[in-house]
């Protein structure tokens, strides 16, 4: 067995050999392992692809069509009621369009053993989970006299959350400068430190005072613990994968994030591509659609060539393409002509509309081919 | 340049004399070309339609800006000096900013350089001062659209043009520009290149008036304006004059290249509609580029409403005579074809089949009539081309819109048929996403021996089974024709004679693989259809009498189970992608019509049909479908009251009123269920209906129990029907009314009758979606349409890579292993079954 999977090893992928070992009855004669081998091989050389084939458009095609039969529905997530998850067609355009903003960023963590067992799952989750000073504050008042801000904390919640009224001043001095930080009877009293202050610039300082992070990571709006099968695991509204990755409770294989810009700057981008592959493949299944992952990787591919993540739109893999008149023909037609008049670009007429526009064969499928032939003198 | 490429230099705004005629210098001047049959063009010597048309221009008696470049301009005036021309930024500098440039341009583009360099200037700290020859430099705005300001000051486009000038070739390319053979100067405009006349036709009315087309309207004003400029300039015409003379021109030039700037109001025609302008006829969907250039119009092709023909073959399609007597056929005469071409032409265009026209060596039509058939008989010889009307078995493209697929547009054999509708088998109806409700389709007819080729070869309909987006087969037998081998191979016997005419019916003429015997059963003529060699093993939807779901077919014979879905259906259909796989698309295709046929005389023979009484339910089933929905309903009340009076307890990490949402949803949606565990159970087993349900050709159980039974919770974006105002769904209810009927759950059946409020509620779920429906298709359309032009000029190479046209490589493998979906099971290559059938 091993011999003759090792004689195909350059002629068959790998998944197929692996696939014949598995399926290959025990204890198989080398005749017929050997004739199983033939057959694959027969089968996997006619059904290898052609070349020519425009394999992006059909790519195209199969994303494209199953698209009108996509629901719009954003759902909630099992009732709570800021956790919304982008499904569907609106979910397909947000990965494609490669947004850095996504409108329902959400993480998937997963957990390292004793953890995902269950072991301090509330813990974890609140130390997940950001918490701003607004989340524990009971009040925020400004004394117009001095013009000090006045805190009131929330004392069982931060008991709830294990944060000390010098953990918050501490993060208050941190992150904002210039201003004087007290505890004052169970809050905190903040006043500037600089000499001319209106009661206008006080006010905005108790905006700013609301959004101090006080405990957790930073963008993570919501957590959720869940059990799926028979392990624990906790899902977040708000994405940081870099920061969640770093807790040691955290299982750094497995842990996701349906931010793919975030993946791209965490990870790197082959990471970004397989997530993805991931993510469209996932709300394609979701949907009860049928796609072959094939035609997703090519456009996950075509996304990252560049070595960096292009968004499908007109600033994006579009306005890589090196002929004018392709890129004219998709949007914004006279920027292209304009800018292609100043630089003065040729254009090789390799790609297909403009030879559609020059009534041309165009150089794919069977247009590919040319004909050499000696000339007879 | 302009001046060059130019024929005629334009002087007055006038178009014609008074004859008509278009005048010297005018803007129809006959030297740019012609537009009047009749007439030859001055200079070329070529008449209408032969002369493309050329050039001629204006020269202007003061230069203007070019608004589609007013900004590159001012990037490159407020980055250079305005005294010496060279780029604010130091020598010792300059090679390093060009190689950020550069890499700046490569990954964001040219518009994302022009602001870099801008802002590299400015951190510069050079900006105020030249580094070159020390000179002050000014602040430059840009006063919308076209004026620049410097330091309060108005700079004039011949100063602009000046200082462009000034700009080094090397400069320039740092800007971006392609110096020498694209100099900055160049973006001011001082002479005026006038598109020929063949490119703005004017149209001539039935009152004999000449309407002139937008853009030679447009022209006049500025040649009107820019010969009033000249005259005021030579008269000595005070500045003022001359400065909003000069303006006007700035305006008139701007908005022929344009007329849909910001800032400017656009020219309109006297009855007040913009204007159509240079910018305006390339852009958008109706523009020439997506509208003419990208989208091409043709001949030879016929539309019509389409009608199901299951006698057809798959790869049919069904022409009406007086289609097929319009649409013809180009053929090349021959020694060895005349005689058989000459029969075309004898009878002619009015009989069928004839012929239309002859097309001599040289390109001349020539049509046939009556009068002509002798001349064109006696004329024919080797080397004309006769073009016969469509016949049998000729090719041709058929195309149903949207064309999402490649499946969308499929080739045919044409069967002239009489009727005035476009016939298909309704196997077909599923790669083109058709019905039979009013849809149109289209037909075309290939021209040429090539493109005939390529159409059979590569678009025929055995070609597209298999669906390229996940390697399933995408044709296959469809409602009644599963149905009838659904019946067929569960229930039905038939005499061996009734066989025969059964097969027959089909299109069967070997009855060599049916038994012997007096009766045969359903199976066994299924099985005639199947090769000998053929083993499968499958699952169907539902289980026989005892208890499996095995499908079994053994050496061409279906040995155990029956026919369904699975086996048949499109997408499921293993069955047929296993004969695909097997024994070839022809053969494939061949007994899928086999089939389909099979399946639909079955149901001739028996009848087949739905009626009201298949969701009548015995008196007890009904009982208790109303003793489970009024338990239901008495649950909810119980949910609702332990509520209000706070007992419930919450769901962790939910708020109590959402705890009460669910907790009825579970109730309700069990109800529901239940009654069609019920119906399931207690309506008639061979009930047609049921039949459907069961062989998956149509409908489901739990359509059958919404029409026997109850229609269940009506649901707006997964919750129960709550948008309201006064905190009620409808006005026949309390406040604040938590109740199953108060907010949306339909208790009746279809057939029982849903009462006002719940038909109400029902409207609401029924517009709900048609608005889903109706804001998704311009969003997938949308979404759509850039993934095909991102992608659509990926390919593979020879060598396996997949690359774009720039030949850049996107992927070294396709799809990592190379396999083509189209040729593969459902992705796979299928290991097992290779390894099974090797023995």
């Amino acid at each position: 067995m091993e011999t003759i999977a090792k004689e195909y090893a350059d002629k068959l992928p790998k998944k197929l050999i692996d696939e014949i070992n598995e399926h290959l009855p025990k204890g198989a004669s080398q005749a017929k392992i050997r004739k199983v081998f033939e057959a694959v091989q027969k089968e996997y050389e006619s059904a290898k692809i052609s070349p020519g084939e425009c394999v992006g458009l059909i790519a195209a095609e199969s994303i494209g069509e199953p698209g009108t039969q996509m629901t719009l529905n954003t759902f909630h997530f099992a009732g709570v009621a800021e956790m919304n998850v982008t499904v569907g067609l609106p979910r397909i355009i947000e990965i494609l369009d490669g947004r850095k903003e996504l409108k329902n960023s959400m993480m998937e963590i997963y957990l390292k053993k004793p953890y995902s067992e269950g072991k301090n799952l509330k813990e974890l989750a609140l130390q997940i989970k950001e918490t701003t000073l607004s989340h524990i504050a009971t009040e925020f008042t400004i004394n117009i006299a001095d013009l000090t801000i006045e805190v009131g904390l929330d004392k069982q919640k931060m008991k709830d959350l294990g944060i000390t009224p010098a953990m918050v001043i501490a993060s208050i001095t941190k992150q904002v400068k210039g201003f004087n930080v007290k505890e004052k009877d169970g809050g905190i009293s903040v006043k500037t430190k600089s000499k001319d202050e209106s009661l206008n610039e006080a006010y905005k300082a108790k905006e700013r005072l609301k959004d101090i992070h006080v405990k957790g990571i930073l963008g993570i709006r919501q957590v959720l613990p869940l059990k799926r099968g028979d392990e624990y695991l906790i899902i977040t509204a708000g994405s940081n994968l870099g920061d969640v990755l770093q807790l040691e409770q955290v299982d750094a294989h497995r842990t996701t994030t349906s931010d793919i810009y975030e993946i791209q700057n965490v990870l790197g981008i082959e990471a970004a591509r397989q997530a993805i592959i991931n993510e469209v493949a996932k709300v394609i299944d979701s949907q009860g659609l049928n796609v072959d992952i094939r035609h997703i990787m090519l456009v996950a591919d075509g996304m990252t060539v560049s070595g960096e993540m292009r968004g499908i739109t007109r600033y994006g893999v579009v306005s890589e393409k090196s002929s004018v008149l392709a890129r004219a023909s998709f949007e914004t037609p006279i920027k292209h002509l304009i800018n292609a008049a100043l630089t003065g670009e040729v254009d090789r007429l390799t790609s297909v509309v403009e030879n559609v526009m020059i009534n041309q064969p165009v150089p794919i499928g069977t247009g590919l081919p040319g004909l050499v032939s000696k000339q007879k003198k | 340049m302009v001046k060059k490429m130019s024929s005629a230099k334009i002087v007055t705004p006038e178009l014609y004399d008074k004859e008509g005629y278009p005048v010297d210098g005018g803007l129809m001047d006959i030297r740019m070309g012609v537009i009047d049959p009749g007439l030859r063009c001055k200079t070329c010597g070529a008449r209408l339609k032969e002369c493309i048309g050329h050039f001629g221009y204006i020269e202007l008696a003061r230069p203007v800006m070019h608004i589609k470049f007013t900004p590159v301009i001012i990037t490159i005036l407020k980055s250079s000096c305005k005294d010496c021309g060279r780029i604010l930024i130091p020598d010792n500098k300059i090679s390093k900013i060009r190689e950020q440039l550069d890499q700046v341009e490569k990954e964001m583009g040219i518009e994302e350089r022009r602001k870099k360099i801008k802002e590299v200037v400015s951190l510069m700290k050079t900006a105020a001062k030249c580094p070159h020859c020390k000179a002050k430099q000014g602040k430059i705005t840009l006063q919308k659209p076209t004026t620049l300001i410097e330091d309060e000051k108005r700079i004039s486009p011949i100063e602009i043009r000046a200082r462009l000038e000034k700009v080094t070739d090397e400069d320039a390319q740092l800007f971006g520009i392609n110096a020498p053979h694209v100099r900055p100067e160049w973006m001011i405009i001082t002479v005026l290149a006038i598109p020929p006349v063949t490119m703005r036709p004017s149209i001539t009315l039935e009152t004999g008036e000449r309407s002139e087309d937008d853009l030679t309207h447009k022209i006049g004003d500025i040649v009107r304006i820019n010969q009033r400029l000249f005259e005021n300039i030579n008269a000595g015409a005070p500045e003022i004059i001359v400065e909003d003379l000069w303006d006007l021109l700035q305006y008139h030039i701007t908005t022929y290249f344009d007329n849909d700037v910001a800032q400017l109001p656009p020219a309109r025609h006297r009855s007040g509609q913009p204007l159509k302008t240079l910018t305006e006829r390339i852009k958008s969907k109706e523009g020439r580029i997506r509208h003419n250039l990208a989208g091409k119009r043709t001949n030879f092709s016929a539309r019509t409403v389409i009608s199901p023909d299951p006698m057809l073959e798959l790869n049919e399609v069904g022409v009406p005579l007086i289609v097929a007597m319009k649409l013809t056929v180009p053929e090349r005469v021959n020694e060895w074809n005349m005689a058989y071409l000459k029969k075309f032409i004898e009878k002619g265009p009015e009989e069928y089949p004839g012929a239309n026209y002859i097309i001599r060596p040289d390109g001349k039509k020539k049509k046939i009539t009556s009068e002509t058939k002798e001349a064109s008989l006696e004329e024919l010889q080797p080397g004309y081309t006769v073009e016969r009307h469509l016949m049998d078995g000729d090719v041709a493209v058929f195309n149903r819109q949207p064309s999402l697929h490649r499946m969308s547009m499929m080739c045919h054999r044409v069967k002239v048929l009489p009727g005035r509708t476009l016939r298909l088998n309704p196997a077909v109806c599923t790669p083109y996403n058709a019905d039979f409700d009013g849809d149109e389709m289209n037909l075309h007819i290939p021209q040429t021996e090539e493109s005939r080729a390529e159409a059979e070869i590569l678009m025929e309909v055995q070609t597209q089974v298999v669906s390229p987006r996940y390697g399933l087969s995408i044709i296959g037998c469809i409602q009644d024709a599963i149905s009838g081998n659904y019946l067929l191979t569960k229930y039905f016997s038939y005499a061996r004679q009734e066989a025969i005419d059964l097969l027959m019916a089909v299109g069967i003429t070997d009855f060599g693989k049916l038994p012997r015997k007096q009766t045969v059963s359903g199976k066994e003529i299924f099985s005639v259809l199947l090769p000998e060699d053929f083993n499968f093993k499958g699952t169907s939807r539902t289980a026989d009498e005892s208890g499996s779901n095995d499908v079994l077919i053994e050496n061409g014979k279906l040995v155990k189970g029956f026919m369904d879905k699975n086996s048949l259906g499109e997408e499921e259909g293993l069955m047929l992608r296993n004969i695909h796989q097997q024994y070839g698309k022809d053969f494939a295709l061949d007994i899928l019509g086999k089939m389909f046929r099979l399946g639909i005389e079955v149901l001739f023979r028996s009848g087949f049909t739905a009626a009201l009484a298949d969701t009548d339910l015995p008196e007890p089933a009904q009982l208790r479908v109303r003793e489970t929905l009024d338990n239901a309903q008495r649950e909810v009340e119980n949910f609702i009251q332990s509520y209000q009076q706070g007992t419930m307890e919450s769901y962790p990490g939910k708020t109590l009123a959402e705890t009460l949402e669910l907790r009825i949803l579970e109730v309700l949606n069990k109800a529901r269920n239940e009654t069609g565990d019920i119906v399931a159970k207690h309506a008639k087993k061979n009930s047609h209906t049921m039949i459907m349900a069961a062989s998956g050709s149509r409908g489901n159980l739990l359509n059958l129990a919404q029409m026997a039974a109850c229609v269940g919770q009506q649901a707006l974006r997964g919750r129960r029907i709550d948008k309201g105002y006064e905190n009620r769904t409808l006005s026949c209810y309390r406040e604040n009314d938590l109740n199953s009927d108060a907010r949306g759950f339909v208790r009746n059946g279809f057939k029982s009758g849903l009462t006002p409020q719940e038909f109400f509620f029902q409207a609401m779920t029924g517009r709900d979606s048609l608005m889903d429906t109706a804001l998704r298709t311009p969003k997938s359309g949308y979404l759509y349409r850039r993934l095909a032009n991102a992608l659509q000029d990926i390919k593979v190479e020879y060598g396996n890579t997949v690359r774009d046209a720039s030949k850049k490589i996107v992927q070294f493998q396709y799809g990592e292993d190379g396999i083509d979906v189209s040729r593969s099971e459902n992705g796979r290559i299928n290991v097992k079954r290779i390894i099974d059938s090797i023995r």
